[in-house]
């Protein structure tokens, strides 16, 4: 410990002990660690595993499982940019070469002066107003080249980011089309109350008549979710039930998440209130992604206000007995941490890798204790069903999937941002509404999920067809589908937790093989290739990221053929490398260039 | 009402369990083989290397972590599922260096008797050529990451049986590795002991006790003379009769407790 200054330590021991030293909350102190010193070196590392009394290897194993933290300077100002599809199509490459020209950088280097330095994230949820970068976890929208010159301008004179413009760093709800969710006003304690009258299990009884299911992805029914919740037993001497919310929001393409948290925050609060009066809770936790940091101080005011109110705390409404609060988690930069499991590990203070399952997180989960994870989106829709009652709920939308849903629409159109929708509504429907130019294809529910081509345009969004977490990215006819696959490949690359061997390495076997491609040295070879290890990750992955990770191979491969074989050599294999330009060391050197001293590339010279 | 049975196909062949022991378990102790790495009997089930993934009613899942349940239709050794565990360990073989034949744990390290089970003639993907540095700072064990599979056997061995934490996984996706609990990260520095269980765990060669690798000549090791697949008896941990674990450490007392403690476990569970 004797490389921490006393100025140090002392800002290390505030934050240990605002944490109650308590290891749960690794996470939580390591971010605040990072904040005070811009990084998290290993005497501090040292320092918060014997304050919170874990072994040291824990606190290192969550520092390098992060993106966001790191063990070593990273310039007092690091700039992360979005490298998400969508960012790259409102010119985002651009701008990082720019911005690295300006500064005279290279990617993911720290400048010598340790002042900056900038390297490349998933997807920051700002697909709307993109392109998007984050300083020091703080997000600025709407990157242009004019915009990145002042921020290396005010980089240079490290102007404290306090100071920088405000308006860098506003977001926008550009809510386009709003319905039962996003056209409702919020009046404090309403729906609360009315499932307070209906009681537990009413309240349960109504949310089954809904049938609503849940919008995070997997479509789970949310009242089978609460009943096994509440029907669990709790275990040990601490007994007890947690809700968390979801708020991770990491697939590629999604905000909906961000706009409902940042204008709808009461919604999600009272959501998670009654989830908690339902299922007999104690307390909930918002997990917040990293990457929205930013609303941190607003929801923490959003939860103060409701504290005084009453509509937290002890006796909530008035209650006799029912007792429960809200806290505020972030994470650091890791998409694999909205996998429930994995974020109930990081909840936890641990690195976010999903867990086996059974047992499910209704019987054991936060800290074995039967919990309740629920998307954002989810939560919001139970103040409907509290108040107006599950069967007017269950009138809007399809058999299957009842109420309303809301994309995050992004890409090739006029209007992006949010548009909520009965289930039900068809693809083309969504398109002509947001001034689609030219589509030729839609990815729908990220990454993770489907792309459609134009043959499919009258497809619907329900759990019975085209199922989605929100998502909706669109792209042009200009749009080339195998960058857009190359990029998700990347994409699960980065975010593979590490844990199962099909998913760890085959991801990266899965983004060589694209680069192979995309340097024209793909053959027939690769197509197989890529079709063999897509089958052997689904089949085996440990969880849905891996078995995720090749949808959007399988259906370019398919729907966009085209895009793949203008690359393809016509040639059974290419070797990853080029063999004549291997040689053109050895021609410098033996001062040879004819034509004897070149190769022909593959097989035709035989 | 009739009492249903406590039995599964694997295979389309019958398969009696004791409630509460997962398929891979069940299926070994009925001396039937399914390959697998990261699972161990000693220890908590783990899930991660994938090996031992088979199908369940049509779905597949890790027979190290799926309860038996009466009537399962279990399928394990078909050529679809050993294709794919091959191209497993294909993975894992370029994802690290594996030069078994000037290994010292060659003959008794399960992730090459596996590679040899399924027939795996080449590592047929790219080689990753990671960077991994050997720490040979302990005196008595040697640790070398270029071999490790991630399986955390030895994380599993020092937490909960030699109560040591001393290593654990840090990091994500292909910058996972493991990482020593000492404040130099360095082994030497740790309290591990050679007669630690979590010296003698690991499945391939990454973690040696040092001084006794030759003890026993290749040809007559843990491997050699019968393969892997005709050791479900050792490999379910009902049977003590290999007298060692496959360390390679030649240690029949404190060196490997893994076949004593093994039946112990067994009963526990
Ligand atoms: C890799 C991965 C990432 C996920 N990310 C999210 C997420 O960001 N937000 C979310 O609500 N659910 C996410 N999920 C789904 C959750 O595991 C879980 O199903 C969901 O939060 C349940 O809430 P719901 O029932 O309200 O949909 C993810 C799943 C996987 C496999
Ligand atoms: S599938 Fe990927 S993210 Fe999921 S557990 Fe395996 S390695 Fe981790
Ligand atoms: S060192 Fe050995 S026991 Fe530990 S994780 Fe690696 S392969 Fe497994
Ligand atoms: S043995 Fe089952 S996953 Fe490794």
């Amino acid at each position: 410990m004797s490389d921490l200054s006393e100025a140090n330590l002392g800002a290390l021991s505030a934050i240990v002990d605002k944490y109650r030293r308590q290891p749960t909350y690794l996470v939580q102190v390591l971010r605040e660690v990072q904040d005070a010193l811009d990084h998290i070196p290993p005497a501090a590392m040292a320092y918060v595993a014997s304050a919170l009394g874990v072994p040291i290897g824990q606190v290192e194993a969550v520092t390098a499982f992060y993106a966001f933290f790191h063990d070593r300077p990273m310039g007092r100002y690091r700039v992360l940019i979005s490298d998400n599809i969508t960012d790259r199509m409102l010119g985002s490459m651009a701008l990082v070469e720019h911005m690295l020209n300006r500064l005279k950088l290279k990617l993911g280097e720290v400048s010598a002066d340790g002042v900056v330095s900038v390297g490349l994230t998933s997807c920051t949820g700002m697909c709307d107003q993109g392109p998007a970068m984050l300083v020091n976890n703080r997000t600025i929208t709407r990157l242009t080249p004019r915009r990145i010159d002042e921020i290396c301008e005010l980089i240079r004179a490290q102007v404290p980011l306090d100071d920088w413009p405000s308006f860098y760093f506003k977001v926008d709800d550009n809510i386009r089309r709003a319905d039962m969710l996003l056209a409702a006003q919020w009046s404090p304690g309403e729906a609360l109350r009315a499932a307070t009258s209906l009681g537990p299990q009413g309240m349960i009884h109504e949310l089954r008549l809904s049938n609503l299911r849940g919008r995070g992805g997997a479509g789970f029914t949310t009242a089978v979710k609460w009943e096994a919740a509440r029907n669990a037993p709790g275990h040990g001497p601490n007994a007890t039930r947690y809700v968390v919310c979801n708020a991770d929001e990491g697939e590629p393409g999604t905000f909906k998440d961000r706009v409902l948290l940042q204008s709808y925050a009461g919604h999600v609060f009272e959501g998670m209130t009654i989830a908690g009066y339902a299922i007999g809770a104690s307390r909930g936790f918002l997990y917040l992604r990293g990457e929205y940091t930013y609303l941190l101080q607003a929801l923490e005011k959003h939860l103060a206000d409701l504290r005084k109110m009453n509509l937290l705390g002890r006796s909530v409404c008035g209650v006799e007995g029912f007792d429960f609060d809200i806290e505020i988690h972030v994470g650091a930069g890791a998409y694999v941490c909205g996998e429930e499991t994995a974020l109930i590990e990081s909840l936890e203070g641990k690195p976010g890798r999903p867990r086996i399952r059974p047992p499910f997180p209704v019987t054991h989960g936060y800290l074995g204790q039967p919990t309740v994870v629920n998307n954002v989106e989810t939560l919001c829709k139970v103040l409907e069903i509290a108040t107006h009652g599950g069967a007017r709920y269950a009138g809007l939308g399809t058999k299957q999937s009842t109420g309303t849903k809301i994309l995050s629409v992004s890409g090739d159109v006029d209007r992006p941002g949010l548009y909520e929708y009965p289930f039900g509504v068809r693809i083309a429907q969504v398109l002509e509404d947001c001034g689609a130019r030219h589509p030729q294809a839609v990815q729908v529910s990220g990454a993770a999920g489907m792309c459609l081509s134009e043959r499919e345009f009258g497809r619907r969004i329900a759990f019975e067809d085209v199922p989605t977490a929100g998502s909706f990215m669109v792209f042009g006819a200009q749009r080339d589908l195998f960058e857009v696959a190359r990029n998700f490949t990347h994409f699960f690359a980065h975010e593979s937790c590490g844990f199962c061997t099909p998913c760890r390495v085959g991801t990266t076997l899965v983004s060589n093989l694209m680069d192979k491609i995309a340097a024209g040295h793909g053959t027939q070879y690769e197509m197989n290739e890529l079709n063999r290890l897509a089958g052997v990750i689904k089949g085996s992955a440990h969880c849905g990221l891996g078995t995720a990770s090749c949808n959007a191979i399988v259906d370019t491969v398919q729907k966009f053929r085209p895009a793949y074989e203008k690359r393809l050599k016509a040639v059974d294999f290419e070797p990853a490398f080029d063999l004549d330009a291997a040689l053109a060391k050895a021609r410098e050197v033996t001062g040879r260039d004819d034509a004897d001293a070149h190769l022909a590339q593959g097989m035709e010279q035989h | 009402m009739n009492e249903i049975a406590n039995r599964f196909n694997i295979d389309g062949g019958p398969v009696d369990f004791e409630p509460g022991q997962t398929i891979l378990q069940a299926a070994l102790a009925a001396g039937v083989f399914i390959p697998h790495l990261c699972a161990h009997p000693e220890f908590t089930p783990h899930g991660s290397c994938k090996l031992c993934t088979v199908t369940v009613n049509g779905r597949s899942g890790s027979a190290c972590t799926i309860a038996a349940m009466p009537g399962m239709d279990v399928q394990s050794d078909t050529p679809e599922l050993n294709s794919r565990r091959r191209v497993l360990l294909q993975m894992l073989f370029v994802e690290g260096h594996h030069f078994c034949p000037g290994c010292e744990k060659s003959g008794n390290c399960t992730l090459q008797a596996l590679a040899y089970e399924m027939e795996m003639l080449t590592p047929h993907f790219a080689h990753f050529f990671p960077d991994r540095p050997v720490d040979a700072s302990h005196p008595d064990v040697l640790l070398d990451l270029n071999r490790c599979v991630m399986c955390e056997l030895c994380v599993r061995a020092s937490r909960d049986f030699d109560g040591k934490n001393v290593f654990s996984l840090a990091g994500r996706g292909m910058a996972s590795k493991i990482v020593v609990n000492s404040p130099t990260g360095l082994l030497g520095d740790s309290d591990l002991a050679v007669t630690d269980r979590a010296a003698t765990i690991c499945p391939v060669g990454a973690i040696l006790p040092k001084r006794v690798g030759y003890k026993v000549p290749i040809g007559e090791r843990l491997y050699d003379p019968i393969p892997i697949s005709a050791q479900v008896g050792r490999l379910s941990g009902a049977t003590a009769e290999s007298g060692c674990c496959g360390c390679g450490s030649g240690a029949s007392g404190g060196g490997c407790g893994a076949t004593a403690s093994a039946t112990v476990a067994q009963k526990e569970a």
